[in-house]
């Protein structure tokens, strides 16, 4: 049995070509950026529409703001009663849903492909024509408390979880929830909501995604009927993000009414848009997979099945973001081992890789994955349309993903033991302790 | 000029402009006739009498491996989570396999191998390359993973003690607890009555030899159904399937269960927990696989409450009131009966008022039915996204576990658009009508005060 890259060798160009799907791009005068991915396999389509305007875009008196606008997006325009976004979308076979994120908001539509023109005329309807009516915001606003409820406060890891991020990321857009903190949410007034509308939903900070079965010939002309009309505006200024100095090591205890403690670590580290060097994202993306790639990595090897002191545990390192990147364990222990020898043995693992580099065999078991994962991700059209929306929101070419392994392939051992070093430390670090109520 | 002679023209100009409306290509794509991709599924048995579905999909590079067997909970028998722990604990070791190699076996590929366990299906799934020398290692492992278990001590005390703690954390929040409830006040002592991951005190109890004999029992390969999608040929896909199912242990299907039966009156449950929202759910054993009003439920259910914001309850309790962030359901059919499943979740001061529009909402419905229009769009739906059902391999692997499983027609995906075309208003109040009363449904909450139910 050969290990996939040492067998794959000069198939790899192949392997990879034969999965890449003709992707065309266009930008509209207005600004809008269009991309287009091909894809025959099926009769369908998705249609997604991407803005640079996340939850780190607001302001520390209006945090939930994004989301509640997104929820707003589908409460009525000029032309469509509230609700009537998706009950359109409904009739004609599709299904429809959004998501706010830090960095971006995206809406999306799936159809069987005759739909195209109907999905970017309604796409295009509440772009131009958004209402915000007073009365149906303040129940809308309702609706996300209940989300809130349900999300965060009924689950005491949740709200661990969001005092932990207001300490890891401190200064930053990404330290808020992004639903937004209880009190400030229940205060939103729908004036605000008009103006976070106007702001951010302008051609020029959006990007346009259809994927599935369609032609660029197909698409454009339909969506220059439907989109070149909308008035250019004035693209939001965004402060270009760097690379912050370490904010100094953070320690949390939280107790909660959880039953079960639990243990957050946190490093700041550099993101692919903040990064000096470009190789310190493939080098920590490449430590990721070492320390948890799957179940032969070493965290699962080493601390749940060797010393089988977590009973779970995850690590993974984010640094597709538009602000700086970060390094993020989660474990829970085992009963009868504290939080304070899982940190250690946790730290002692990282403390490996600073010491000596992760071997080939590893290095190489991660690239397969990577690789493998990158062709099993055709499957999915949504899954292209997310892709090359993230990438397009981050201001990065979309590009980039199909030279994600070649990428991959030139990070040396050293490198991966080189970012840990750099990175991995106390003074970038951020700990919690979840501990349950009344326990030490 | 006569003002009345202008007055047509004006009116039908005015008219016209009406009937142009928004969105104005809703005619243009009404015309089109929405592609409804029919799956040309490709089934056998194998020589130990394994069923075997096969979709052939060589548009991508990859292959996509399922075994489906009659392993589910419903055969704990008296030994709540016996069924979950077996599956949990395949692949952590084979005959003469360390789970480390076995680990490092898939992941060197690319290959990901896991397993889930059900009320009615344990499965397991290997998604692979589909090149031979990756494919054909990845298939190989994957026999000896199924087929030569070897149920490391270590390994169970281990996942044991994963799983007693996961059971601990589901007592943190509302949503698990009221679940467990809602299932045990449905169906009792019936196999689909306990919690399918065991309890805090049935999980001690098992033993290993526990896992060997159901192993043995129910992963045998009379009792499987092998699904395959992707880059292979039909041999390729025959070899696959019997180097599988001639790995497994020999036997036979699992005898049937005994079919579920309703509750008789209402039933309200309540749970204390100090959340800030009140969880109610609401149903009634209802319905199985089988059903000849299979299609008429689901129907019927996706305008009431299967079709998101196209469902009378989004619409009445989120929409018009406020009240939830989630309200949906679902019939639930399985081999051996089937829940219908309402659920949603609001604020606590909000619970009587929420769960009394909710029960007026089904009285209503179970009564009356849908109107014409709400069926006319629900067909609409349901018949224009046929193709995003088959879109993605993932999607037709699922389709043929189903289909294999439940020992439905090949052509089952086509059969069933057929009599979504043709069910009625009158199918749908029937079928409601025969599968629920409103006065016996139960009735389950979870939070610091049982909500008041309608008074009915």
């Amino acid at each position: 049995m050969k290990p996939l890259l040492i067998a794959l060798g000069l198939s790899l160009m192949t392997l990879t070509a034969h999965a890449e799907l003709p992707t065309h791009e266009f930008q509209l005068d207005n600004g809008l950026d269009v991309l287009v991915r091909e894809d025959h396999r099926a009769p369908v389509i998705t249609v997604m529409v991407w803005f640079k305007a996340g939850s780190i875009d607001e302001a520390p008196y209006e945090t939930g703001l994004a989301h509640v606008l997104e929820h707003m997006m589908f409460k009525g325009s000029k032309r469509l009663d509230a609700g009537e976004f998706s009950r359109t979308v409904a009739r004609f076979g599709g299904s429809d849903n959004a998501f706010t994120s830090y960095d971006f908001t995206a809406y999306f539509q799936q159809y069987e492909a005759s739909r195209l023109p109907l999905a970017l005329e309604l796409e295009a309807e509440r772009l131009k024509n958004l209402k915000i009516d007073d009365e149906s915001f303040r129940r809308e606003l309702q609706v996300v408390m209940e989300e809130r409820r349900q999300r965060t406060d009924d689950k005491p890891t949740a709200l661990a979880w969001e005092k932990f991020q207001a300490v890891a990321r401190p200064g930053t857009g990404y330290a808020h929830p992004i639903i937004g903190w209880r009190d400030q949410l229940a205060q939103l007034q729908p004036e605000q909501a008009r103006s976070w509308y106007q702001r951010f939903y302008v051609p020029g900070n959006a990007t346009l995604v259809i994927a599935g079965d369609v032609t660029p010939e197909q698409v454009r002309p339909l969506v220059e009927k439907f989109f070149a009309d909308l008035p250019q505006g004035e693209t939001p200024p965004r402060p270009e993000t760097t690379l912050n100095p370490p904010p100094g090591e953070r320690r949390l205890t939280l107790r909660l009414p959880v039953r079960v403690p639990a243990l957050y670590m946190s490093y700041n580290v550099p993101s692919l848009t903040t990064a000096d060097h470009q190789d310190d994202f493939y080098a920590l993306t490449m430590l990721g997979g070492v320390l948890d790639g799957g179940i032969s990595a070493r965290m699962e090897s080493n601390l749940v099945r060797g010393q089988r002191v977590a009973a779970g545990v995850g690590a993974g390192y984010d640094g597709l973001q538009r602000g700086n990147g970060t390094f993020t364990i989660t474990a829970t222990p085992n009963p009868e081992v504290s939080l304070d020898a899982l940190e250690t043995a946790i730290k002692a693992e990282i403390e490996k890789i600073a010491q000596q580099p992760p071997s080939e065999a590893e290095m190489d078991r991660v690239r397969a994955g990577v690789l493998a994962s990158q062709i099993y991700q055709r499957d999915s059209v949504m899954g292209q349309a997310m892709e090359l929306g993230t990438l397009s929101v981050l201001g990065l070419d979309w590009r980039l993903a199909q030279q994600f392994d070649d990428n991959l392939e030139a990070v040396t051992p050293e490198q991966v033991q080189q970012a840990a070093r750099d990175w991995l430390v106390a003074e970038r670090s951020a700990v919690a302790h979840v501990i349950p109520e009344g326990e030490e | 000029m006569d003002p009345m002679k202008l007055f047509p023209a004006v009116l039908a100009a005015l008219l016209l402009a009406g009937c142009a409306g928004f969105p104005t290509t809703a005619d243009q794509v009404r015309e089109a006739k929405p592609a409804a991709p029919e799956l040309a599924i490709q089934s056998w048995r194998t020589e130990q009498g394994a069923k075997v579905l096969f979709v052939p999909s060589p548009a991508l590079p990859m292959l996509d491996v399922r075994l489906v067997m009659d392993a589910g909970s419903a055969r704990d028998g008296d030994l709540p989570g016996v069924a979950a722990l077996t599956s949990a604990l395949l692949g952590e070791g084979a005959e003469g396999l360390s789970v480390d190699e076995i680990a490092r076996g898939f992941e060197d590929r690319g290959a990901s191998f896991s397993t889930g366990s059900y009320q009615d299906m344990g499965v397991i799934s290997l998604r692979t390359l589909s090149r031979p020398r990756w494919r054909e290692d990845a298939v190989d492992l994957l026999a000896r993973v199924i087929g030569t278990p070897t149920f490391p001590q270590g390994a169970l005390e281990r996942i044991r003690t994963s799983a007693l703690q996961g059971l601990k954390m589901e007592k943190q929040v509302p949503g698990p607890q009221v679940n467990k409830t809602f299932q045990s006040t449905l169906f009792g002592d019936h196999p689909y009555g306990h919690p399918q991951s065991g309890t805090l005190d049935s999980l001690p109890a098992i033993e290993r030899a526990d896992l060997v004999a159901f192993h043995q029992r129910y992963y045998a390969a009379g009792n499987a159904v092998i699904a395959l999608v992707g880059d292979v040929s039909r041999e390729q896909a025959e070899a696959i399937a019997e180097k599988l199912s001639g790995a497994l242990p020999r036997g036979d299907a699992a005898p049937e269960l005994a079919r579920a039966e309703r509750l008789k009156e209402r039933v309200t449950e309540h749970v204390d927990f100090p959340s800030n929202q009140t969880h109610i759910l609401i149903g009634n054993q209802a319905t199985w696989r089988g059903n000849p009003d299979h299609v008429p439920l689901y129907v019927g259910n996706y305008i009431l409450g299967g079709g998101g914001f196209a469902s009378l309850l989004t619409q009445e309790v989120r929409e018009q009131k406020g009240f939830v962030y989630g309200i949906s359901s679902y019939f639930k059919p399985m081999a051996a009966g089937g829940p219908f499943i309402l659920q949603l979740q609001t604020a606590n001061e909000n619970a009587d008022q929420a769960l009394a529009l909710t029960m007026g909402i089904v009285r209503d419905f179970i009564k009356n039915g849908p109107t014409e229009a709400q069926l006319e769009a629900a067909k609409a739906n349901i018949l224009g996204s046929r193709a995003l059902e088959t879109a993605d391999n993932s999607d037709i692997i699922g389709q043929l576990g189903a289909i294999g499983f439940y020992d439905l027609p090949l052509d089952y995906l086509q059969r069933f658009n057929r009599r979504v075309e043709a069910v009625t208003v009158e199918d749908i109040r029937a079928a409601f009508q025969c599968a629920l009363d409103a006065d016996r449904l139960a009735i389950v909450s979870i939070g610091p005060r049982a909500p008041e139910a309608d008074g009915q």
